[in-house]
């Protein structure tokens, strides 16, 4: 969250609640909306490492706002943000560690492994497709991000697939 | 209809026992369907996935007559019909399934219209009726303004909802879709997969083959088929792998919620 914030803080000041709007309208439905509590924390240590700085603004009968802006510290680690490349996915460690150890173990069954695991992937797919159809249609960014997770998922359970042809 | 597969609503649309049926082909025989037990509910959504080759598409023939078993119980809305000869199949399916297929298969001289009521004049509803029928479905699909339309001179989705409608003009008890959106682009796919969701939620059985997951998480039940058998039969929405988080309801807080896994683990951009 700590890039986003400051991508967002790119546009010009804002306060954290303000940021935390922006976002969820950004992201749609689809995205795991963060707490505003979490914002605030976050914003204090970016405030802390020099990347923005804040500023306390009266309000009448009202506790003051903090608004926050962009260093040039700031701008520049936006700036590297998006010149990096982002990792590629990695296949399901955890998952692929059972697989492994199953037959070592002597304590699980690699299909029945594989079985659960497609029904948990099954489940989830179905919950993105009901977050797809409750989202709205025009939050093209929301849409792209529950399409990328369901793709995901797709490679995942073909990827089962081919556990349970060489396996069984 | 006083059909085989119209039955009491405790009778299974289908049932199979020890369900079998081998390629001999060149080469080696391929055991495409080896001992399947299955039943399908009334009303239920079946989706059966699984690698190709694995012998899936044959079983959704062999429960919709186009291919007969090897061995084997099937029971169509309670009827016995793995004796039945091609003439009497050709009556069950026109009367009691529906079947779309990857390619569509329509008939590529006749119009959208004629595509669609010809199963119901040959099932004996009047050209009256028929028309009324091909109206209604064709208006449902969102092809009203097609009916004169050559089946050739429609995009690939509107050639899946034609042959959707047409399997579906004589109201059938079951409905078969083998691959339907097989050939389609991610929109058609999507269309498709809307419409069978919508006549599923009115009451419709279908049993579908495959190898989407997305086409499969529609369905309430997933049957994962590996050479030639049935590897998982699972319900989803309802799965005890997932306790207290019941997935059915729809709405953007509740898919959230899961243990870990889930949606939100899915969904989560990572800092």
């Amino acid at each position: 969250m700590r890039l986003a914030l400051l991508a967002l803080l790119a546009r010009g000041p804002a306060h954290g609640y303000e940021l935390k709007q922006d976002l969820e309208k950004l992201l749609g439905a689809a995205y795991p909306q963060p707490n505003v509590g979490q914002i605030y924390v976050t914003l204090g240590r970016l405030e802390k490492s020099g990347l923005i700085e804040g500023e306390d603004v009266e309000q009448s009968g009202r506790p003051n706002k903090r608004t926050y802006r962009l260093t040039d510290a700031g701008r520049e680690a936006v700036q590297a943000w998006f010149e990096d490349t982002a990792e590629e996915p990695r296949v399901r460690d955890e998952f692929f560690m059972k697989l492994a150890l199953a037959p070592e173990s002597g304590m699980a069954d690699p299909i029945a492994l594989i079985n659960k695991q497609r029904r948990q992937y099954l489940n989830t797919m179905r919950d993105l497709s009901k977050l797809a159809a409750a989202e709205d249609r025009d939050n093209k960014i929301s849409h792209l991000l529950i399409e990328g997770a369901m793709l995901h998922l797709q490679a995942d359970l073909d990827w089962l697939e081919r556990c349970q042809e060489e396996l069984e | 209809m006083s059909d085989a597969a119209t039955a009491a609503p405790d009778v299974p649309i289908v049932r199979a026992e020890g369900l079998a049926k081998t390629h001999h082909g060149e080469g080696a025989p391929v055991h495409a369907v080896r001992g399947v037990d299955l039943t399908v509910r009334p009303g239920e959504f079946v989706a059966v996935t699984g690698p190709s080759g694995a012998g899936k598409s044959t079983l959704l023939h062999l429960i919709g007559g186009l291919q007969r078993p090897d061995a084997g119980k099937l029971w169509i809305g309670g009827e016995r019909v793995d004796a039945y000869r091609e003439a009497r199949w050709a009556v069950l399916r026109r009367r009691s399934i529906g079947v779309v297929f990857q390619f569509f298969n329509l008939v590529s001289n006749l119009t959208v219209a004629d595509n669609v009521e010809l199963p119901a004049l040959l099932a004996g509803a009047s050209p009256r009726a028929a028309r009324a029928s091909r109206a209604e479905l064709l208006a449902e699909l969102g092809l009203e303004g097609r009916e004169r339309a050559m089946p050739g001179e429609l995009s690939g989705g509107e050639q899946q909802r034609v042959a959707l409608a047409r399997a579906l003009v004589n109201h059938p008890a079951l409905l078969l879709a083998d691959e339907p959106a097989g050939s389609l682009d991610s929109k058609g796919t999507r269309e498709v997969l809307r419409l069978l969701s919508r006549f599923h939620q009115r009451g419709q059985t279908i049993v579908m083959v495959t190898h989407d997951a997305r086409m499969a998480s529609a369905a309430d039940r997933v049957i994962s088929f590996f050479d030639g058998r049935i590897a998982d039969d699972a319900r989803l929405g309802a799965d005890d792998t997932r306790p207290g988080d019941g997935g059915t309801r729809p709405g953007a807080g509740d898919g959230r919620r899961g243990r870990r896994g889930g949606v939100s683990r899915v969904l989560d951009l990572k800092d």
